[in-house]
């Protein structure tokens, strides 16, 4: 399949967040500012192109031969763990800038659940290497576009009158729903 | 049918050895990445610590019997564990921004729950923090002020005593959770081995409820402290003037303790505001040390004196009566504590009196 399709796709048609909401816990809580969301938007961009990179040939070079597919629901969650912790330290050490601005969301991000989507729709759809690795990059970036258009109406929503019961989680939910609407203007336009 | 055990065996293989590849590469990670070796951490150009790097620093100054103000329990949500370090902090993180101002930023204050050690650092930790430590004690007794304060006695297990200045506060932790909450010490300095304390019931307060409902005389509580930088001034010999309402009487029933403990000569005015006779405590107690020390004076105020209260006394905010009372003199100093607005209307009318500025000490909550 044409790789630009597919990330065309990740970032309108079949956007991460606002298609299948997935990765809503971060995408609530850490859209408070553009500078807080777009930390958080590259450390996701980056986790999950690594963990699908790293997921692929674990599923098609060892669990497809052995014939024990089942477990890749176990596995894609231990290699994610333990990779974001290895991720972490690494850049602790060696790349303390990146550190800054990536390395405290990245512990937030191991247990997400869009990082392990983006690995098991991989799968599902049967996608090459290749496929796999633009995929998840789209689907990062797509996620990344959602929290900060998200975040630059939540910097509005400060000066807004907002209704007590509504604060906080209630509007951001409400305008996630607004904008997955909006989002749903894309469908058809690509599929995958 | 014969069994094939593969089915069983193959799953299994496969999860241990990919589970401990993974392993291998984390633990080699730890080993070889992680680790920054031995760190040295200078406090006040003085003290050092020797420790293994690679964790947070609240963690090694705990470790060390160094107790920072710290409510959240290092997860970087409160804001108190502040101190400067001023070598090797490495780059502000964005959990620590929020908490800090732009005056702290300049003097490289930081959130000790936040800075990694990887290096040898340098810290500045204010004198008093250093002397705070961790008091095991039971609680004494337990009894009403008011509707809605109680008054605290915990005495500190086996011989340990506490060395606090009139006016400082310690932390009481709530039992089984990382929870940290502040008040203020009443008892007077002299009493070492017991610590008295004068909480307020906040409503959905997490800790004020507790303390309330849940505990018990008999048991078992813990303090770290004493902490503060509002305290008594005992070298100077300047007329005083307490203000402070509800709660606020901790500390400043701590103050005049101590001052009448040492015979202080110097006069005292205590103004003590609130809305009713219902919120009026220890009265009889300050109006027989007024009797017994002429240096004293005890000035209460109801805002909203009830009917039935058949108030005589004075009528008014504190502030008003504080107008109404204070003489213009220099030589005067001045200890509140109270909510924000109380204190910054007071130190108004302070500074009108003639008192300095840097005269006024003050403690906000
Ligand atoms: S301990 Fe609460 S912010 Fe550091």
């Amino acid at each position: 399949m044409n790789l630009f399709v597919i990330f065309f796709a990740t970032l309108f048609t079949h956007n991460i967040a606002l298609t299948y909401f997935l990765g809503m816990c971060p995408f609530i809580s850490v859209s408070r500012s553009i500078k807080t969301a777009l930390g958080m938007g590259l450390a996701v961009v980056f986790v999950m192109t690594v963990t699908a990179a790293i997921n692929w040939p674990i599923y098609y070079k060892i669990l497809v031969p052995l014939e024990v597919e089942f477990l890749y629901y176990v596995l894609f969650i231990i290699t994610i763990a333990a990779l974001v912790q290895f991720v972490e330290m690494v850049t602790e050490r060696f790349l303390p800038v990146l550190q800054v601005t990536l390395g405290v969301f990245l512990p937030l991000i191991t247990v997400n659940c869009a990082i392990l989507g983006v690995s098991l729709f991989m799968v599902l759809r049967k996608y090459s290497y290749l496929e796999s690795v633009v995929f998840a990059f789209g689907s990062g970036v797509g996620w990344t576009i959602a929290i900060i258009a998200m975040s630059g109406i939540r910097s509005k929503l400060l000066f807004a009158d907002i209704p007590e019961a509504l604060k906080g989680p209630g509007i951001t939910m409400i305008i996630a729903s607004i904008m997955a609407l909006a989002f749903m203007g894309f469908a058809g336009m690509v599929g995958i | 049918m014969e069994l094939n055990y593969m089915i069983f065996i193959t799953p299994v293989l496969v999860m241990v050895s990919i589970a401990a590849a993974l392993a291998g590469l984390l633990a080699f990670a730890d080993k070889y990445i992680a680790s920054y070796g031995e760190c040295k951490i200078v406090i006040n150009k003085g003290k050092e610590l020797i420790v293994e790097g690679g964790n947070a620093l609240l963690s090694y100054l705990v470790d060390n019997k160094i107790f920072i103000p710290s409510a959240c329990g290092g997860k970087g949500t409160c804001g108190y564990c502040k101190l400067k370090v001023l070598e090797g902090g490495g780059p502000l993180l964005p959990t620590e921004t929020p908490y800090l101002t732009k005056q702290e930023v300049l003097h490289s204050v930081r959130l000790a729950c936040q800075v990694k050690i990887k290096r040898d650092v340098e810290l500045a930790i204010p004198e008093d923090l250093l002397a705070a430590e961790q008091f095991k004690s039971v609680i004494e007794k337990i009894e009403d002020l008011t509707h809605d304060i109680k008054r605290f006695v915990f005495k500190l297990s086996g011989s340990s005593k506490i060395n606090f200045k009139a006016g400082q506060y310690v932390q009481f932790c709530i039992p089984d959770t990382t929870e940290f909450r502040a008040y203020s010490i009443a008892s007077d300095p002299g009493t070492k081995d017991r610590v008295e304390l004068m909480v307020r019931l906040v409503p959905g307060g997490l800790c004020s409820t507790y303390m309330h409902e849940a505990l018990e005389v008999g048991d078992e509580a813990c303090l770290t402290g004493p902490y503060g930088e509002f305290f008594l001034q005992e070298n100077s010999k300047k007329d005083i003037i307490c203000v402070g309402g509800g709660c606020g009487m901790a500390p400043i029933k701590s103050i005049i303790n101590h001052l009448f403990a040492t015979n202080a000569a110097q006069n005292i005015t205590y103004f003590f505001g609130a809305r009713q006779k219902k919120d009026l405590f220890y009265t009889e107690e300050l109006e027989r040390f007024e009797k017994k020390h002429k240096n004293f004076e005890f000035v209460p105020a109801l805002s909203e004196p009830a009917k039935e209260d058949e108030w005589t006394g004075e009528v008014g905010f504190i502030t008003q009566v504080m107008q109404k009372h204070l003489k213009y003199n220099k030589n005067q100093e001045a200890y509140l504590c109270g909510p924000p607005p109380m204190i910054d209307a007071a130190i108004g009318i302070l500074t009108s009196k003639g008192i300095n500025i840097n005269d006024i000490y003050y403690d906000k909550f």
